[in-house]
C-alpha cells in the first residue's frame, strides 16, 4: 500500500515538473483531458462492464455549455466547468435511465444511438456554431485572480482537476459501492440475489462517469478555446474506448497510459502517414482485442508479478 | 516557455540592430511555410496533399525568379479535421518551429481556430480552403487572410447570375445546420433583391442517405430553379438523386458550392448545365493552363481553385516578404495589405481590411459530355463576376477591424 | 384533391413508396446483423464497412473487369463473403468464448481500416456509377413517376428478405442452424459441425450487407463513408426491432423506412432523428424490443 503510495506521489511529482523538461505544456494538458475522459469511461467499462459506446455525447456537451457558459454568459471559469459537469451528468441520467433496460450489446448500441441524436442536436442548435464550432472562448481568471491565459496557470489547474477526478474514481473504486459494481461486472445476476438493486448501481455508475467525462469535455474547451463537433462525433466515442482498451481497462492507470499514447501518436502522425491514420487506429484496435486485451499497464502488471512471483491479492 | 520567448526575443532584437539594412531581418535564417491541411478526410480532394505541392511548387518558381537572399523552407501536417489537433500542431508550429506563415487550412472549424492561434502568436495565416465568411467577420483578425474564395461570394455570384437569365423561381434544399442556413440566406437574399421568387425551402440533415423525398418536395414546388445549399457528399447525392427522377428535365439546379473536384467525381452525364461559382478555373487562360499541366505532371490531376489559391497565397506571401525586408507578421501584413495581386490565381486582386482578398469570380455552366474534348474540360465560363460585386460589401461586414 | 395535413395524398403515397425503398436497405442490413447475432453472438461493426465494400466492389467490376451490374449482383455478395469467412476463420474465431463486447470492438477497428484503405485508395468525393440502361425510363404509378431501378430495389430485396426467412424457418438447413443457435454443444453432439456453420453463417450475413451494397451503388455517390453514415441508423433499428426473430428484423426494417419518409414530408429537420426517438419510446414501453424475446 505504501509502496503504491509512493508510486502516486513520484508521479505527481513527475507531472508537476514535466512542462519544464521541455515537454509542450499544451500537449500535456490535452493528454491530461483525454486521460480523465478514459478514467471516467473506464470506470463504467473496467469496473461495471458497461460498454459505453456513445460518452463522446457526454464529453461534447460539457464542452459546449462550459464554452458557452464562460463565453456568452461571462461565468467564471470555474463555474463554467462545474456547470458543465453537472450538465453532463443529468443527460447521463436520462442515457443511463434508457440504455440500463439492456445490457452487454445492446447498451453498446443504445448509447451509440443515443449519442448520435445528440450529434444531429449540436449539429442544428444554434449556440454550438455548427461545423464551424463554439470559438473563441476566454479562460479567463482563476478564481478572479490567477491568469489562465498563461499556459503553465493553466497545466496546472488542468493537473488539480486531473488529480481530483482520478482520485475521485480511484476512490469511488476501491469504496463499498465500488465492490458492489465489481460484483455486477463479475456475476449480475449473483449481485441481484445478494439483495443489491443492480440498475440503481449501474445508474449511479453511468451518472458519475457521464459527469466526469464532463469535467474531462469541458477543461478541453478552456484548455484550447473552443468546441467543436469532434468532440461529440461517434468516432471519439471509439476512440476513448481504444484508450481504455489500450492502456489496460479494469486498471487505474490504464487509461492514463493510453490516452498518452493515443494522443502522441495522434500528434506525431500529423505530418507523416497522412490518409492512413484511421488504419492504424483500427488495426490498434483489432491487436489489442487479440492479442493484448489487458493493455499495456494490465500486462506489465502481469509481467511484474510473474518476475517477483507475487500473487494477486 | 516565458523565458525562452524572452530569449529569442532580446536576440532579434539584437541580431536586427546588428545586422546590416540591406540583408533581409529574417527569424532563424529561414523563411517557414507550413501547410495545415486535410489529408485523409472530407476535404482531401480538395486541399490534402494537392496544396502540399502548390505551395513547393511556388517556392521553387520564387526562388528561380527572385533568387531571395534567405532560405525557405515547407513543412506540412494533417490536421484530421480536427480543430484540436490543427491548432496544437499550429501552436507547436509557432512555439518550436519558428514557421511563419500558414496555409490552406481546409475546414472551417479549424480555420477559425487556427486563426486565433494565428492572431495571439503573431505570426500570419492565408486560409485558402476554408469557406465560412466568419473568417472575415465575426472572427477576423488582423494577421488572417481570406485568399480564395467564401461561401457568399460562390453563392450569391450563381444566385444573381441565374437571376438575371430569367431563373426568377427558387426553392431551396438545405443542408439543416449553421452552414447550409446561411448559404440559403445569403443567396435568397440576392434572389429577392434582383425581383425573383423564393417559392419554399426544405431542410435535410447532413449526410442524408436518400434525396428523394426532399426532390419530390422540390419538384411540386414548380419552382424553376433548385438551388442546392449543401455541400460535399450531400450535394453529390442530391444532383444523382435529382437526374434519376427526372427532375432535371424541367427544372435547373443550381449548386451553391460546388467545386471542380465533385463534377469531377460526378461526371459530366449528371452535372450537365448546372451553374456553379468557382474563384479559378485551369482551363481559363494560357498562364492558368500552364499552371495546370505543371501540376497535372505532379499530382495526375488538374488542380481546384485550392490547389491553385495556396500556389499564388505562397508566391504572394514570398514577395511580400522580399518587398519588406523582413518575415515580422506586422511588417509582412501592410505589405500584403499594399500590393496588388497578379499572377494566374487573380487579376488585380486587393486584400481588405478585413483580411478578405476581392478578386474576381467565374461563372460557370457545366459542359454536356459531348462537348468536353479532353480530361477535365469541364465548364463554359458564363461571365465574369467583378471581386466587388462577388464578395461581401464591406459596408455589410462584422468585422470589428473594418472602421465605419 | 385531398390533403393531410396539408399535403396531397398523391405526394403522401409518392412519399411511402421512397420510404419503403430506404426500408429495404435497412431491412437487408439488419437482417443480416441478426443473422450473425443469432450465431455468433457479436454485434458485427464492420456491417456499414460491408455494405460500402459491396458498393465500391461493384465499381471496380464495371471499371477494371467489365463486369455488368447484373453479374455483379450475384459475384459481388459471393466475393465479400467469401472474405468474410476468412477474417472469420483468422479474427473473430478466437473471441466466440469471450465476453461478446469483445466481437463488437474487433469489428469496430475492421471497420476503420476498411474505411482507410479505400479513403487512401479512392479519395471521398466518391465514385459515380450509371443506373443499369433496363431501367434508365420512370414507371408511372398513377400518383408518381417512380424510377424503375427504385422498383426494382423493393422488389429485389423483399424477395431475397423472404428466401432468408424461408431458408432459416422453413428449411431443414434452418432447423438445425437455429438449433445450433440454441444449443452449441448439444447440436455438435449429433454430429453436425457447429464451426463451419458459424462460419458460414457469418460469410451468409455479410454477403446480404454487400448485396445491399451492389443494390445502392447505382442509386448513390460510392464513397468509403457511406456505410459509417448509415449503419448507426440500423443499430436504432436492431434495437427497436430485438434481434429475436428474423420476420422482426424485416418488419422492423421495412417499416422504420416508411415512418422516416413520412418525417420528411411533414417535419423534415427532425428526419435524421426520428429512429433514435422511436428507438427510446420502443426502450420505455417495451425494452427487449417489438420482436423481441425477454432477455433471462
Amino acid at each position: 500500500m505504501t509502496k503504491r503510495r509512493l508510486g502516486y506521489g513520484l508521479l505527481i511529482v513527475l507531472a508537476l515538473v514535466a512542462p519544464y523538461a521541455g515537454l509542450y505544456p499544451v500537449l500535456l494538458m490535452k493528454i491530461l483531458c483525454f486521460a480523465l475522459f478514459a478514467c471516467a469511461f473506464n470506470l463504467l467499462l473496467g469496473y461495471t462492464g458497461l460498454l459505453s459506446f456513445g460518452h463522446a455525447a457526454f464529453f461534447g456537451m460539457a464542452g459546449y455549455v462550459a464554452g458557452h457558459g464562460i463565453k456568452v454568459w461571462g461565468l467564471p471559469p470555474e463555474i463554467g466547468l462545474l456547470l458543465a459537469a453537472l450538465a453532463a451528468a443529468a443527460l447521463g441520467l436520462v442515457f443511463g435511465w434508457l440504455a440500463i433496460r439492456r445490457a452487454g450489446i445492446y447498451f453498446a448500441m443504445i448509447t451509440l444511438a443515443l449519442a448520435q441524436m445528440m450529434y444531429f442536436f449540436f449539429l442544428q442548435a444554434p449556440f454550438t456554431g455548427g461545423e464551424d464550432g463554439l470559438q473563441d472562448v476566454p479562460r479567463g481568471k482563476l478564481l478572479g485572480f490567477i491568469n489562465l491565459a498563461d499556459d503553465l496557470n493553466l497545466y496546472y489547474f488542468v493537473l488539480a482537476i486531473f488529480i481530483f477526478g482520478f482520485w475521485a474514481i480511484y476512490r469511488t473504486v476501491h469504496s463499498p459501492f465500488g465492490h458492489v459494481l465489481k460484483a455486477i461486472r463479475e456475476n449480475e445476476a449473483r449481485a441481484t440475489s445478494l439483495g443489491y438493486d443492480v440498475d440503481r448501481y449501474k445508474l449511479l455508475a453511468f451518472v458519475l462517469s457521464a459527469g466526469l467525462s464532463g469535467l474531462a469535455g469541458a477543461t478541453k474547451t478552456l484548455v484550447f478555446r473552443f468546441a467543436t463537433l469532434t468532440d461529440a462525433h461517434w468516432h471519439q466515442s471509439g476512440e476513448v474506448v481504444l484508450m481504455t482498451l489500450l492502456g489496460g481497462m479494469g486498471t487505474s492507470l490504464g487509461p492514463v497510459v493510453g490516452a498518452g499514447i493515443i494522443v502522441t501518436l495522434q500528434n506525431e502522425l500529423a505530418d507523416k502517414v497522412g490518409s492512413l491514420v484511421s488504419v492504424i487506429i483500427g488495426a490498434c484496435f483489432v491487436l489489442c482485442v487479440l492479442a493484448f486485451r489487458r493493455g499495456v499497464v494490465g500486462e506489465a502488471g502481469a509481467l511484474y508479478r510473474r518476475i517477483t512471483g507475487e500473487r494477486r491479492s | 516557455m516565458k523565458r525562452r520567448l524572452c530569449c529569442a526575443l532580446s536576440l532579434a532584437v539584437l541580431v536586427s540592430v546588428s545586422a546590416s539594412a540591406a540583408a533581409p531581418k529574417i527569424s532563424g535564417g529561414v523563411v517557414k511555410i507550413g501547410v495545415l491541411t486535410d489529408m485523409s478526410g472530407l476535404y482531401s480532394d480538395l486541399g490534402g496533399q494537392g496544396s502540399v505541392t502548390g505551395a513547393q511548387m511556388a517556392v521553387e518558381d520564387f526562388k528561380a525568379q527572385y533568387k531571395p537572399s534567405f532560405k525557405i523552407d515547407v513543412v506540412y501536417a494533417d490536421h484530421q479535421n480536427k480543430a484540436d489537433i490543427g491548432s496544437n500542431k499550429v501552436r507547436e508550429w509557432y512555439d518550436r518551429e519558428d514557421v511563419d506563415m500558414v496555409t490552406d487550412v481546409l475546414n472551417s472549424a479549424v480555420a477559425i481556430a487556427v486563426a486565433k492561434v494565428t492572431a495571439e502568436k503573431k505570426r500570419i495565416l492565408i486560409d485558402i480552403g476554408a469557406g465560412s465568411t466568419r473568417l472575415t467577420n465575426e472572427d477576423c483578425t488582423p494577421y488572417s487572410i481570406h485568399y480564395a474564395y467564401d461561401t457568399y461570394a460562390l453563392a450569391s455570384g450563381t444566385a444573381k447570375a441565374i437571376v438575371k437569365q430569367g431563373g426568377d423561381s427558387w426553392f431551396f434544399l438545405t443542408a439543416d445546420y449553421a452552414f447550409g442556413h446561411s448559404l440559403e440566406k445569403d443567396s435568397s437574399d440576392i434572389v429577392k433583391a434582383n425581383g425573383g421568387k423564393v417559392l419554399g425551402t426544405v431542410r435535410h440533415p447532413l449526410n442524408a442517405s436518400d434525396f428523394s423525398s426532399f426532390l419530390l418536395q422540390a419538384q411540386s414546388s414548380k419552382a424553376k430553379i433548385i438551388g442546392l445549399a449543401n455541400a460535399g457528399g450531400d450535394t453529390i447525392n442530391a444532383i444523382k438523386a435529382a437526374a434519376e427522377f427526372g427532375i432535371t428535365k424541367n427544372q435547373s439546379l443550381a449548386g451553391l458550392l460546388v467545386f471542380i473536384t465533385d463534377v469531377h467525381s460526378l461526371g459530366l452525364q449528371l452535372t450537365q448545365g448546372m451553374m456553379l461559382t468557382d474563384g479559378w478555373y485551369w482551363d481559363y487562360s494560357d498562364e492558368t493552363r500552364k499552371f495546370g499541366k505543371r501540376y497535372f505532371d505532379k499530382m495526375k490531376k488538374m488542380p481546384s481553385m485550392v490547389h491553385a489559391g495556396t500556389y499564388s497565397a505562397t508566391f504572394n506571401y514570398l514577395k511580400a516578404v522580399q518587398a519588406a525586408g523582413t518575415d515580422d507578421a506586422d511588417a509582412v501584413m501592410k505589405q500584403l495589405k499594399s500590393m496588388t495581386i497578379n499572377d494566374m490565381f487573380a487579376k488585380g486582386g486587393k486584400i481588405r481590411e478585413d483580411g478578405r482578398m476581392v478578386h474576381d469570380m467565374y461563372l460557370m455552366q457545366v459542359k454536356k459530355p459531348e462537348e468536353s474534348k479532353y480530361p477535365w474540360d469541364y465548364y463554359n465560363v458564363k461571365a465574369v463576376i467583378s471581386g466587388d460585386d462577388a464578395y461581401q460589401p464591406l459596408s455589410l461586414s462584422r468585422c470589428p477591424l473594418v472602421k465605419k | 384533391m385531398t390533403e393531410i395535413f396539408g399535403v396531397s395524398t398523391q405526394a403522401l403515397l409518392g412519399q411511402l413508396v421512397l420510404g419503403l425503398v430506404n426500408g429495404s436497405f435497412y431491412a437487408l442490413l439488419s437482417l443480416g446483423l441478426a443473422v450473425i447475432f443469432g450465431m455468433l453472438n457479436i454485434i458485427n461493426f464492420a456491417h456499414g464497412a460491408f455494405y460500402m465494400i459491396g458498393a465500391v466492389m461493384t465499381w471496380m467490376a464495371l471499371n477494371y473487369f467489365g463486369i455488368s451490374y447484373w453479374w455483379s449482383l450475384a459475384l459481388v455478395p459471393l466475393v465479400v463473403g467469401v472474405v468474410a469467412v476468412v477474417i472469420e476463420r483468422a479474427l473473430l474465431q478466437w473471441l466466440y468464448k469471450l465476453d461478446p463486447l469483445y466481437g463488437l470492438l474487433l469489428t469496430f477497428g475492421l471497420a476503420l481500416i476498411f474505411e482507410g484503405v479505400f479513403r487512401n485508395a479512392y479519395g471521398v468525393s466518391g465514385l459515380p456509377y450509371s443506373i443499369p440502361e433496363q431501367f434508365s425510363e420512370p414507371l408511372n404509378l398513377g400518383f408518381m413517376l417512380l424510377p424503375k431501378y427504385r422498383a426494382w430495389v423493393i422488389l429485389v430485396s423483399l424477395v431475397v428478405c423472404f428466401a432468408t426467412w424461408f431458408l432459416i424457418e422453413k428449411t431443414r438447413l434452418g432447423a438445425t442452424l437455429r438449433a445450433a443457435t440454441e444449443n452449441a454443444k448439444l447440436t455438435q453432439a449429433f454430429g453436425i459441425n457447429v464451426p463451419l456453420l458459424v462460419m458460414l453463417t457469418y460469410g451468409f450475413g455479410i454477403a446480404l450487407a454487400a448485396f445491399a451494397g451492389v443494390l445502392a451503388a447505382p442509386t448513390k455517390q460510392i464513397s468509403p463513408l457511406m456505410g459509417s453514415n448509415l449503419i448507426i441508423g440500423v443499430f436504432a433499428v436492431v434495437v427497436i426491432g430485438g434481434m429475436g426473430s428474423i420476420l422482426g428484423a424485416i418488419v422492423t426494417g421495412l417499416a422504420l423506412g416508411v415512418i422516416e419518409g413520412l418525417t420528411r414530408v411533414f417535419y423534415p429537420e427532425a428526419s435524421a432523428t426520428v429512429v433514435f426517438i422511436i428507438m427510446a419510446l420502443v426502450l420505455l414501453v417495451r425494452p427487449a424490443g417489438l420482436f423481441g424475446k425477454r432477455e433471462s
